[in-house]
């Protein structure tokens, strides 16, 4: 079943580096990960993976395949024609630490700058009652696996340094949408998701979406909502008009801006 | 530090003119290790006002807990009102074949359920009831439904949430670093030291009280469910500085670990699968568990398919279904049929949830599975078996320490979760190990800051040779020459250590292994590593290795010492428990005086007082 795979594999660090081509024996049901350990193990023991659970469960082992952003651990050899060359680069948005090591602090920082959920007092029992309908929304963006693919694939900071600073990009775009749904949660971030975070030079083009291995709507059921709710708040003639003349708005109940 | 800068992955101060040379930090408490574990501990040493690094191997929110998937064991009530600590406490116990520290299982049982409920204070969205209460599912030897879950990803909520928490509180992370040794002043915890994965600049901890979290050892086995991490560093660290370790022959096979395709071998299939109705067949179809049903559990488990499969909802009047029992039980029973010729062509046995549930079902309650198998195996387990069989998960044994303030025998060392010992006895029960890394994360978190600040201004203080010496010993590996590749000694290691000291035991193979751990000893002290320092694999593999010997030392002797069949250690020539002896005693091991190998004691169990004791009349 065995076959001999020819990859290019992106060697170098900060200052340069090329493809270097290799060939490495792969049998049936690999994945490029399993290639790839074995020319770490075979042929060069000091080339540089981040890897970890070898289950798409973790979202260590980015890295773009002929181009595309995956896992490594979830791209079956079997996608691909025996005859093929397989290139494996590390992920373009974020600098290169060594070979397919990037250094993917940017979204550490960012993650740092999000405000976290703020929940009422528990019910008199101790006990906190939320509808399972309701949780499902949070629930689907608490599948992401931070494994950064969405912000590597997405034009606003691919090859955009200067955009960095000012926007969060699609991981935290779906935290912010996961906070704002949460049934409990009392903040308002909504000021903060378009100010800070940058959520309108998102264009919606789903390339996010698109790349999450986690299969995780990103822009349908996270970017698009929470930009209608920033809008309804800032844009909406109806409320404008309702602010002007001193109608509560309803839809602030129970949260604080923050 | 005048010309200080900050670390560009976490933001840490570090000395601007240390390039290449020492960086250098003072904290109250250091937390070796980011699982559940360890960030629990330091949030909870953070809130008790001790200034706390977590200082981890790989990328916060990447640890092996997230590949936890079917629950928190917490006895909330929420779906049985009859359950309660006691029948927790008493679960825990059968589970391990009672030989649990009983006041680790007593704390655990108790202080689980508000450990649950402070995650979802954080932002945890767990599954609920139809009542809007967390959700509790069924699990091996738990008599009531009791895992709060999500799903099948339950881990990943868990650090997802724990890890939103430290950040919120501004705890400092030293992302991929790794501690390679203790530092102590005399008997009592000085400090660690370790190394940037990303640069190999060595960084040295001042702190008097370090918390080990570092998880399990399943990496010195072939077939595991447990990633690269997982080359027992806290308890070798553990052993190294001084402290001991117990129940090591206890090492946990998860009856179900995917088979094929080869590259995933022992990737874990969640209990879950049983516990929602997945039941396991042999290649003659036939449901073999009944076939296995040992005295000891006799009482409690359904002896006919009938009764077993009304138990999923009359849970009153029904026993519990035997693909249903601990761990260690259904593990042994796969082994035997694949043993006896009745297994699938991939060398396992079939789990089948498709023939007994709906696709939406199991969509709905497995969905990481569900993936898992489409993406992996081409396999759609709605419409077919699973292929699965045993796989190394989890070491019962570990740093043995205090139960009530998670503290080794070192002054100012504490472990927490799979690293420590104690809790699970010879057999862990699924669910009881996310409740472990709460309930005594909390408490070694408390009690180090407790300590710490109990020191006031007399510090031990790091002796500047013990820094040279462990930087020396650190960068050894590249001073050898024409030595051997350490990846070709880790799979052989990896490769004895499944043949011999698998789930089945016997004398000579125990005997054969502890030869065989010699010369891997041997061949390691010449391994040679090429590169530089940064960022590179060999040299890390380098170092874990030396762990994972020491660490497979122990399992062996531990497991030739222990004459007797219980929990996580089955023994060919000893089949049976002996409660008399062996049930009264644990194995303790420590490093031995020339600091190459591993001495071995017998000590008695901690005696459980009376008004516990009835619950096992």
């Amino acid at each position: 079943m065995g076959y001999d795979l020819k990859m290019r594999i992106w060697r170098g660090d900060q200052s340069g580096g090329d493809l270097g081509d290799y060939t490495v024996e792969v049998s049936e049901g690999e994945v490029v990960l399993d290639a790839l350990h074995r020319v770490q193990a075979t042929q060069a023991g000091d080339l540089a993976i981040r890897w970890n659970c070898k289950a798409g469960k973790c979202g260590s082992c980015s890295a773009e395949i002929n181009g595309r952003p995956r896992l490594l651990c979830m791209t079956r050899l079997s996608d691909f024609d025996e005859t093929e060359t397989i290139t494996v680069t590390p992920m373009r948005t974020f600098p290169v630490i060594r070979d397919l090591v990037t250094d993917v602090s940017f979204n550490y920082e960012k993650a740092k700058e999000l405000p976290y959920a703020e929940l009422p007092p528990r019910d008199p029992d101790g006990k906190r009652r939320m509808a399972q309908i309701d949780v499902e929304r949070g629930q689907e963006f608490r599948k992401c696996i931070e494994c950064f693919l969405c912000q590597d694939t997405c034009h606003v900071v691919r090859d955009h340094e200067e955009n960095k600073p000012a926007f969060a990009g699609p991981r935290f775009f779906l935290r912010y949408a996961e906070l704002d749904m949460h049934p409990l949660d009392t903040h308002d971030r909504r000021a903060l998701a378009q100010g800070a975070a940058g959520l309108g030079m998102c264009n919606i083009t789903k390339c996010c979406t698109e790349v999450c291995p986690e299969g995780i709507k990103i822009t349908d059921n996270a970017i698009i909502p929470m930009k209608e709710r920033v809008v309804d708040r800032k844009y909406d003639p109806l409320v404008w008009l309702g602010n002007k003349i001193g109608i509560r708005n309803k839809d602030n109940d129970g949260r604080t801006e923050v | 530090m005048a010309d200080s800068t900050r670390h560009p992955m976490t933001g840490n101060e570090m000395s601007g003119s240390s390039e290449g040379g020492m960086e250098r930090h003072t904290y109250d408490v250091v937390v070796v290790g980011a699982g559940g574990a360890g960030l629990r501990a330091a949030i909870a040493a953070h809130e008790a006002g001790a200034r706390t690094a977590v200082v981890c191997k790989s990328l916060l929110g990447k640890a092996h807990t997230v590949m936890a998937e079917g629950g928190i064991a917490a006895a909330m009530g929420n779906r049985w009102p009859e359950d309660n600590w006691e029948v927790h406490f008493r679960d825990t116990m059968r589970g391990g074949k009672m030989l649990n520290n009983w006041r680790m299982a007593q704390l655990h049982a108790q202080e689980a359920p508000e450990r649950v409920q402070e995650l979802e204070d954080w932002g945890a969205l767990f599954d609920r009831t139809d009542d809007g209460l967390i959700s509790q599912r069924d699990f091996g030897g738990h008599k009531y439904a009791r895992l709060a879950h999500v799903g099948d990803r339950t881990g990943l909520e868990m650090i997802r949430t724990l890890q939103q928490r430290t950040v919120q509180l501004g705890i400092d992370v030293f992302m991929e670093c790794t501690v390679t040794d203790l530092l102590k002043e005399g008997d009592r915890i000085a400090g660690a030291i370790g190394y940037w994965r990303e640069s190999g600049r060595f960084i040295t901890f001042d702190a008097p009280s370090v918390i080990l979290a570092t998880g399990g050892i399943g990496k010195s086995f072939k077939v595991t469910s447990n990633s690269w991490e997982y080359t027992g560093d806290g308890h070798a660290l553990a052993m190294r500085a001084g402290a001991a370790l117990i129940n090591m022959e206890f090492v946990q096979f998860h009856p179900t670990g995917m088979v094929w395709p080869p590259s995933v071998k022992g990737l874990l299939v969640t209990e879950s699968v049983r516990g929602d109705g997945g039941i396991l067949k042999n290649s003659e179809g036939k449901r073999f568990m009944f076939d296995y049903i040992p005295e000891f559990f006799k009482a409690e488990t359904a002896d006919t398919i009938e009764e077993a499969d009304r138990w999923y909802d009359d849970k009153k009047n029904n026993r519990r279904p035997p693909e249903l029992l601990p761990r260690d039980e259904v593990a042994r029973a796969i082994n035997s049929e694949i043993k006896a010729g009745r297994g699938s062509p991939h060398g396992g046995i079939y789990l089948d949830i498709a023939s007994r549930r709906t696709p939406e079902f199991i969509r709905k309650r497995l969905p990481s599975m569900y993936h898992q198998f489409k993406e992996l195996a081409d396999v759609d387990i709605t419409a077919e078996p699973m292929e699965i069989g045993p796989t190394c998960h989890y070491v019962m044994g570990g740093v043995e320490v205090d139960a009530d303030t998670q503290e080794s025998a070192v002054t100012g060392l504490y472990a927490v979760g799979e690293c420590s010992g104690g809790m699970h006895g010879s057999n862990r029960l699924g669910g009881n190990s996310l409740g472990d890394l709460l309930v005594f994360g909390k408490r070694a978190g408390e009690a180090a800051s407790a300590y710490t600040a109990s020191l006031g201004d007399a510090r031990p203080a790091v002796s500047e040779d013990d820094v040279k010496t462990a930087q020396a010993s650190a960068l050894a590996p590249f001073e050898v020459e024409g030595g051997e590749n350490p990846y070709t000694i880790q799979h052989d290691l990896q490769q004895s250590m499944n043949d011999l000291v698998g789930i089945i035991r016997t004398a000579s193979e125990l005997e054969e292994s502890l030869r065989e751990i010699e010369v891997f000893k041997d061949r390691a002290k010449s391994m040679v590593v090429e590169g530089h320092r940064q960022y590179n694999p060999g040299w890390h593999l380098a170092l874990d290795l030396r762990n994972m010997l020491i660490v497979s030392e122990c399992i062996a002797k531990a497991a030739l010492a222990r004459k007797e069949s219980r929990g996580g250690h089955t023994r060919d020539d000893f089949p049976k428990t002996d409660t008399e002896v062996w049930g009264k005693k644990n194995l303790v091991v420590t490093l031995n005086a020339a600091g190459d190998g591993v001495d071995l004691a017998e000590k008695p169990l901690p005696v459980m007082p009376d008004e516990l004791k009835k619950y096992f009349e």
